[in-house]
C-alpha cells in the first residue's frame, strides 16, 4: 500500500518546513519597531487562523463531493477536514488571545474581528461534533453532516460581515487590496510560516484519515469474522 | 397538485393541530413574558434603550428556539416522518409548511411581546419592528432545516439550540444595530440554501 511510504514522507517534509518557517521567523524576520519580539506570534497566529479557514472549505468541499457522488469516503474526509479545522480554529484563539494580552493588555477584545468570528465559527462548528455523534452511522448522518458543513462555509463570511458591521475597528490591517503592508522578509517568512502551517494541516489530515479507515476495516473484518 | 397548494396544505395541517392541541404558542407566549420580566429585574434601572432592545433580541432567539423544538415533535413521536416522505410532493414543499408554520407561531408570539416590551421598557422604533419582522423569516427557515436534523439524533432537544445560536448571531447584530439590508442578504442566502439542502436531511432518515 501506497500509504506506508507517502505518510512518514509527508511527515519529514513538514517538519522541515515547519523547522526553517520556525528559523525563518525567529532569526530571519526583523523586529517589529513597534511591538518588537510579540510581533513575532503573527507567524504562527495568522497561518493558523488561515489553514482553519482552508480546512473547513475543505471539509465543506468533501461534503459537497459526498452529496453528488454518495462516497462514504468523502463523508470521512469532510468530518476528518472538520475535526482539523476546529483544532487549528482553538490554536488560533489561544494564540490571537495571547497576542492580544501582550499588544493590548486584555485576553480577550471584542473589538478584535478575527478573534469573535473564531468563536462564532469555534461554537458553530462543536456543534458539528454534537450532531454526528447523536445521529447513527449511516447515510442520514453523513448526509446531514454534510448540510450542516455547508452551512458553516457560507457562515464564515456572513458572521464576517456581521462582525464587521458590529465592532469597532482595532484590528491591525496587514493584508490590504494595495497589497501585504510588510516588508519583504518579513512576507517571505510569512509565506513559508503559511506554507508550513497547510502541510502540518495536510499531515495531520492524512495520519488522521489512514487512522479513521484502519478503524473501519477492522471494524468490517471484526464483523466478518464473528 | 401544484407546489403552491402542497405547501399550503402542509403549513394548514400544522396550523390546524396547534388550534386543537394548544400546545406550542400558549407555551411561548407565556415564555417570552417571562423572559422580558426577568429581564425588566437583570437591567439596572436607568439603563439605556439600546441594553433593553439587545435583551428584547434575546427573548426572541430563545421564544423561537422554543417553537422550532416542538416544530418536528409531532412527526418524530408518531414517525410521521415516512408518511410525508413517501406522499408525492417535493421534499422542499415539507420545508416551506413547516417554516410558514413556524413563522406564524412566532409571528403570534411577537404581537403579544412587542406591545408587552413597548409597555415594560421605553417603547419601540418602526425600524425594530421591520427588523423583527425580517430576522423572523431568517429564524424560521434556518431553523426549521436545523430542527428536522436536531430531532434525528438522540439528544433532540439539547442538539437544536447548539446548531441554531451560532446561526442565530448575525441576526442578532443585524437585528440590533437596525441594518436592515443585512438581514434582507441573510435571509436570502439562507433561505436558499435550506430550501435546497432540506432534501438531504429527511431523505435517509
Amino acid at each position: 500500500m501506497s500509504i506506508h511510504l507517502k505518510l512518514p514522507a509527508l511527515a519529514a517534509a513538514c517538519t522541515g518546513l515547519f523547522g526553517l518557517a520556525l528559523a525563518l521567523a525567529l532569526f530571519y524576520a526583523p523586529e517589529d519597531a513597534d511591538q518588537g519580539l510579540s510581533q513575532r506570534i503573527f507567524y504562527i497566529h495568522v497561518p493558523l487562523a488561515l489553514t482553519a479557514y482552508a480546512s473547513f472549505g475543505w471539509g465543506a468541499w468533501k461534503a459537497l463531493r459526498y452529496l453528488r457522488t454518495r462516497d462514504e469516503r468523502a463523508d470521512l474526509e469532510s468530518y476528518v477536514a472538520i475535526h482539523q479545522g476546529v483544532i487549528f480554529g482553538a490554536l488560533t484563539l489561544l494564540t490571537g488571545s495571547i497576542w492580544a494580552r501582550i499588544s493590548w493588555g486584555v485576553w480577550w477584545s471584542w473589538g478584535e474581528d478575527e478573534l469573535v468570528l473564531f468563536l462564532v465559527l469555534f461554537l458553530f462548528y462543536c456543534a458539528y461534533f454534537m450532531l454526528r455523534y447523536s445521529v447513527d452511522p449511516g447515510p442520514a448522518r453523513a448526509n446531514m453532516s454534510a448540510v450542516y458543513a455547508l452551512f458553516g462555509v457560507v457562515l464564515i463570511p456572513v458572521s464576517f460581515l456581521a462582525i464587521r458591521l458590529s465592532k469597532q475597528f482595532i484590528h491591525p490591517v496587514v493584508f490590504k487590496l494595495a497589497g501585504p503592508q510588510m516588508a519583504g522578509s518579513q512576507f517571505l517568512t510569512f509565506c513559508v510560516c503559511l506554507a508550513a502551517m497547510l502541510m502540518l494541516f495536510a499531515t495531520l489530515y492524512a495520519i488522521e484519515l489512514a487512522g479513521k479507515r484502519l478503524d473501519r476495516s477492522l471494524r468490517e473484518l471484526k464483523e466478518l469474522l464473528t | 397538485m401544484t407546489y403552491a397548494s402542497d405547501v399550503a396544505a402542509l403549513a394548514r395541517k400544522d396550523l390546524l393541530l396547534e388550534l386543537r392541541a394548544k400546545e406550542t404558542l400558549p407555551s411561548m407566549l407565556l415564555f417570552v413574558i417571562a423572559a422580558l420580566t426577568i429581564f425588566h429585574f437583570a437591567l439596572p434601572s436607568g439603563t439605556s434603550d439600546v441594553a433593553a432592545r439587545g435583551l428584547l433580541w434575546a427573548a426572541l432567539i430563545f421564544t423561537a428556539l422554543l417553537g422550532l423544538t416542538r416544530a418536528f415533535v409531532a412527526e418524530r413521536e408518531q414517525s410521521m416522518f415516512d408518511a410525508l416522505i413517501l406522499t408525492p410532493v417535493d421534499r422542499s414543499a415539507i420545508w416551506l409548511g413547516k417554516a410558514i408554520a413556524v413563522f406564524a407561531f412566532l409571528v403570534a408570539a411577537e404581537v403579544v411581546a412587542l406591545p408587552a416590551f413597548a409597555a415594560f421598557f421605553h417603547g419601540l422604533n418602526g425600524r425594530t419592528v421591520a427588523a423583527v419582522a425580517l430576522a423572523d423569516i431568517g429564524i424560521c427557515t434556518v431553523g426549521t432545516l436545523f430542527g428536522a436534523m436536531a430531532v434525528a439524533g438522540r439528544a433532540r432537544e439539547l442538539l437544536l439550540p447548539l446548531l441554531f445560536l451560532p446561526m442565530a448571531i448575525p441576526i442578532v447584530v443585524g437585528g440590533v444595530g437596525g441594518y436592515l439590508w443585512f438581514l434582507v442578504l441573510y435571509d436570502a442566502i439562507f433561505a436558499l440554501l435550506s430550501w435546497a439542502a432540506f432534501e438531504y436531511v429527511v431523505s435517509e432518515v
